[in-house]
């Protein structure tokens, strides 16, 4: 197990090195920079701004303070945003973010695993190639296909859902919930999609197998069978899939955030990408990046102990 | 019929038979091959051009002013920039996807074929890679260079090709123990000329149903782009730009979103079919 755990290491702190490094340089290279906006500064003006932010020392002087400050934990100011920290940023828009994420997460393991079990227990029957339609649908239609389509009948055409915005800290929760409804949907289908897939393939062998057989032969209830026994096999592929559905969750949240106007991290990478603002960008990134390596990690953790054939070496 | 030769049945010819019982797969080759028709020739067909302004035809609906298809806020055909937006984003597909296929088989080959310390190192780094959130490093990439047409390609297809060299990686180590890489190595042919003559034209199958299932992928990446304003730039458009307009203007022109969301996920979908049924036809045990 320690060892494991020190081999994924040995593999997570040069991917992070890598994610600071290509951030970095990549955001120097660009063309363009934060200060410049409607209004031309005058060329002392910007080099004491650009001083103030010690980008006037060489490049390689920069990378090397800002490695550091990224291991003590420091991300730097915002270049746009003055009294802001880049960890400030993200702290405010982040639990917006998981808030959301989580949910979808959670909505689509239920719908996803009850399509899957559906589907494989009618398999190749009419229930089946619904669910599996439905799966099929998923994949297909992107996120920012289904999230104007859903605004354009729940919100415009028949108006029980708000179009956009987040409720504010006062709102009871009573009314709060219909402005996370549709951002919750959108995010989820196309793990919906993925989730019973899996599901599906993992129960159809499982069905199978000499235990669920047994189980069956003891006279156990199709219920018992069916939910105690081969569910647990049935989803165990599952787990491994948590690092790229977050993943997949953080990429679709780019979208959903923009188009529900929703105060999460995605719009703020998006516009601080727009404005050039390197600083929130490169947090942005690195923290992404640390969250999959992370829950790469979990997945693996998790599966093991769940698994006893498997073995952490 | 004396002297007939009995035909064997290669692997081949069981892979097409079983491809073509697929009822949603050939439904799908039928509807692509439109498609690709309507992209390729359609754009000369249309009495409008992709970027001809028309001052007295804006917010045409559907069927009116000789706009099949309605018209946006400069009076533009929505059909004529449909069959572009449509062009553009099956051009980015296949290049893209071209891109990452030699980049992808030429790494994997090499790295399964040559073995040892080097396939450990080079298959490392696919694993470095891997685990970066790739997305964020195409958005970065476009916005540091610009919109450039190019680039875009060269960034999606630098981004698919690992799991390219993964699967081509395994399967050259399979293909390298067996007979006739062994007899081509006996007579004395050199190491990149059995890589290029016999082991990659035998690797092609599992590598066709891969691609087949990355144009989707890539046209989903580029429309995404588009979506978030870093996509190809106006009056040129894509599927993704297309929506990402017609989103703004819905409550006003719904048809400028619906139509090109209808031929995106029939696009996206004609792939995904054939892309499974190739993969049934020529692994069936994945059934």
């Amino acid at each position: 197990m320690l060892q494991f755990l020190f081999r994924r290491l040995l593999v997570a702190i040069p991917t992070m090195f890598i994610v600071v490094t290509l951030a970095f340089f990549m955001m120097r290279a660009a063309p363009g920079s934060p200060f410049v906006n409607e209004r031309r500064l005058s060329p002392e003006v910007e080099r004491n701004v650009m001083a103030k932010y010690g980008m006037d020392k060489p490049l390689v002087v920069q990378y090397a303070t800002y490695v550091g400050g990224v291991l003590r934990g420091d991300l730097g100011p915002s270049l746009k945003y003055k009294d802001k920290s880049v960890l400030k940023i993200i702290s405010e828009g982040f639990p917006h973010s998981l808030f959301i994420g989580g949910m979808a997460m959670t909505l689509a393991a239920l719908v996803g695993v009850t399509l899957g079990v559906v589907g494989a227990l009618r398999q190749n029957r009419p229930a089946d190639y619904t669910a599996m339609g439905v799966a099929v649908l998923g994949v297909c239609i992107p996120t920012f296909v289904t999230a104007p389509l859903l605004v354009l009948l729940f919100a415009s055409t028949l108006g029980i859902l708000p179009t956009a915005g987040w409720p504010a800290a006062t709102q009871p929760l009573s009314s709060a919930w219909r402005y996370f409804v549709m951002p919750v949907v959108v995010l989820s289908l196309p793990q919906i999609a993925i989730i019973s897939r899996l599901t599906r393939a993992g129960m159809i062998e499982v069905l199978r197998s000499n235990y669920v057989r047994t189980a069956r032969a003891k006279g156990l209830p199709e219920h018992s069978v069916v939910l105690r026994h081969a569910l647990r096999g049935a989803i165990l592929p599952l787990v491994s899939y948590l690092g790229p559905a977050t993943a997949g969750v953080i990429t679709g949240s780019l979208v959903v955030e923009q188009i529900f106007q929703l105060p999460g991290i995605g719009r703020a990478f998006v516009s601080s990408a727009l404005q050039r603002d390197y600083t929130v960008v490169m947090g942005v990134v690195i923290l992404y990046a640390g969250l999959i390596l992370f829950l790469n990690l979990v997945a693996d953790i998790l599966y093991a102990a769940l698994d006893p054939r498997v073995r952490l070496s | 019929m004396q002297g007939a030769v009995l035909k064997g049945r290669s692997l081949w010819d069981d892979a097409r038979r079983r491809l073509l019982r697929n009822r949603a797969a050939v439904t799908s080759m039928g509807m692509l091959a439109l498609l690709v028709l309507a992209a390729g020739v359609g754009p000369y067909l249309t009495p409008f051009t992709f970027d001809q302004i028309n001052k007295n035809d804006v917010w045409m609906a559907p069927l009116t002013g000789g706009h099949l298809l309605g018209s946006d806020a400069l009076g533009r055909d929505l059909l004529a920039r449909l069959l572009i937006g449509l062009r553009v984003s099956l051009a980015v597909g296949v290049v893209a996807t071209g891109v990452s296929l030699v980049i992808g088989v030429m790494w994997g080959a090499a790295a399964g074929y040559i073995g040892g310390r080097t396939d450990e190192v080079m298959m490392r780094i696919v694993d470095i890679l891997y685990s970066l959130p790739f997305i964020f490093f195409v958005i970065l990439l476009m916005v540091t260079f610009g919109r450039n047409f190019i680039l875009m390609f060269l960034a999606i297809g630098a981004v698919e090709w690992l799991t390219k060299a993964r699967i081509v990686r395994g399967q050259t180590l399979s293909l390298k123990q067996r007979e006739f890489v062994e007899a081509a190595r006996a007579a004395g042919l050199s190491r990149d000329a059995i890589v290029a003559r016999h082991i990659v034209p035998n690797l092609l199958g599992p590598v066709v149903v891969y691609v087949t299932l990355t144009i989707p992928g890539v046209i989903l990446a580029e429309s995404f782009l588009s979506f978030l304003g870093l996509g190809v730039q106006e009056p040129l458009t894509s599927l993704g730009s297309l929506i990402s307009k017609g989103a703004q203007d819905m409550e006003l022109a719904p048809w400028l979103l619906i139509f090109p969301s209808i031929v995106m996920v029939v696009t996206l979908m004609a792939f995904n079919f054939i892309g499974d049924g190739l993969r049934d036809a020529i692994d069936p045990k994945d059934r």
